[in-house]
């Protein structure tokens, strides 16, 4: 069972009056992980939007240390100030528990830029807790095609629509062979909370994938940010899972489109609420682009159901 | 832990209001009615901006953005979105 919405802790680590947008899901994903992992964390970010919804120095609007780093090191420098502790805890500069490494990067910085590093730190299962906050585009600077974004969508860089599918990038952190991964969205906050608990308590690398519907990049309503998060959930375009030491459990409601037991919502439905998806859904060829789009999402299903069934 | 030397001293602090007062982006306000309000704190869970008291239900307009996920999100619809003068 999910911890109730009523039992979440207090504290607050995201501070009110941020630089973020109104309604940014990445702010309010970032103030559950703040709920989960409390104060004694280190967190690094490299350029996104959460570096500039930090707002105006010599202000800060997160109640952590803050490292601005380069784009490409996400995986790198957490690595190194992880080691940094440790060495420190062995010389006695340290006393009580270590903090808790951790960074919180754009599916840009995730899929793309950061990568080699990011693959590099998980190959060598560094004590740290990867981030990727999904946005799907690189949204800080004005919504830009990345790996995560999915097929059929519109950018400033896909301008008659994205032609290729998305990475499933949370997989393929799976298959670093690491302790922790699990992907999880702002519609299911607890569901979000708990993950984060979970990860906070296991030595070695976690990696941690947030979908983060935003309004700005996707062109819907700005009070609609959770209603998306949902809608992607219910569809099945966006599936909720975890795997601890290899062994994948997936979390309602996809654990029942997994089993069977339910059939996600058409993802046109989703599809239709998003003006990225609007040139599209007009084109002479909508019902052949819709169709793929659909299969990608049948597919992914498909896949997750049949790896979850490996568990040696 | 030794004392910090200049070159790991920070450039910022954290501090409310980081990016201003950011109540003044309002378009428009979200007025909570008490009386359909059942104290779920959904509103509370989901406001990105961390100015919903989750107790009292009552919000910081001095920073609250307006973005109206609250609104949405409330099941009794207890939150309604008001025009700012
Ligand atoms: C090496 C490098 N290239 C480009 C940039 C410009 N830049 C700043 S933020 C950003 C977008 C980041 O996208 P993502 O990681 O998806 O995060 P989001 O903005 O969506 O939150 C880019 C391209 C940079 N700062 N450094
Ligand atoms: S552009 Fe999107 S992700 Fe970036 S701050 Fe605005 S709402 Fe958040
Ligand atoms: S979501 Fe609505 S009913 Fe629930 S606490 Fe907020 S105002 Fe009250
Ligand atoms: S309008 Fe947005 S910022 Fe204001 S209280 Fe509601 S959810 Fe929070």
């Amino acid at each position: 069972m999910a911890t109730s919405i009523k039992k979440l802790p207090e504290i607050e680590q995201v501070l009110s009056g941020n630089g973020a947008c109104g309604g940014c899901p990445a702010t309010m994903a970032l103030r559950m992980v703040g709920k989960a992992l409390g104060p004694n964390a280190i967190m690094l970010l490299t350029p996104a939007c959460s570096v500039a919804s930090m707002g105006m120095t010599p202000k800060l609007g997160y109640n952590w240390p803050c490292i601005n780093i380069t784009f490409a090191s996400a995986g790198s420098s957490a690595s190194g100030i992880s080691h940094a502790l440790e060495i420190m805890q062995e010389k006695g500069r340290i006393e009580g528990e270590l903090p808790t490494v951790f960074s919180w990067v754009g599916d840009g910085g995730t899929y793309d830029i950061g990568f080699q590093a990011l693959s590099a730190a998980a190959e060598r299962n560094e004590n740290i807790i990867h981030f990727c906050y999904n946005n799907e585009a690189y949204s800080n600077t004005g919504v830009q095609r990345s790996g995560a974004t999915p097929r059929g969508t519109f950018t400033t860089t896909t301008p008659t629509g994205k032609r290729q599918p998305k990475k499933n990038m949370a997989h393929m952190m799976l298959e670093h062979n690491i302790p922790y991964v699990a992907t999880a969205t702002v519609a299911y906050p607890a569901d979000l909370y708990d993950k984060v608990v979970k990860a906070k308590s296991i030595k070695g690398m976690k990696y941690i994938e947030i979908l983060a519907p935003c309004y700005l990049g996707w062109q819907f309503d700005m009070p609609d940010t959770v209603q998306l998060s949902r809608m992607a959930v219910r569809s099945g375009a966006w599936l909720l899972w975890e795997a601890e030491n290899g062994k994948i459990s997936f979390s309602n409601p996809t654990a029942h489109f997994i089993n069977g037991k339910k059939t996600p919502d058409q993802v046109n439905e989703y599809l239709m609420r998003q003006g990225r998806f609007s040139r599209l859904l007009q084109g002479p060829d909508a019902k052949e682009r819709i169709a793929e789009i659909q299969g990608d999402v049948d597919r992914e299903i498909a896949f997750m159901r049949e790896r979850a069934k490996i568990t040696i | 832990m030794r004392s910090v030397t200049k070159a790991y001293r920070p450039i910022s602090w954290p501090t409310l209001g980081a990016g201003g007062d950011t109540g003044s982006w309002r378009v428009h306000r979200p007025v909570v009615n008490h009386e359909l309000c059942t104290k779920c704190q959904f509103c509370w869970v989901y406001c990105p901006e961390a100015v919903i008291d989750r107790k009292k239900i009552t919000i910081d307009y001095r920073y609250c953005k307006g973005c109206g996920v609250c609104a949405v999100e409330c099941p009794t619809g207890a939150i309604a979105m008001e025009k700012e003068e």
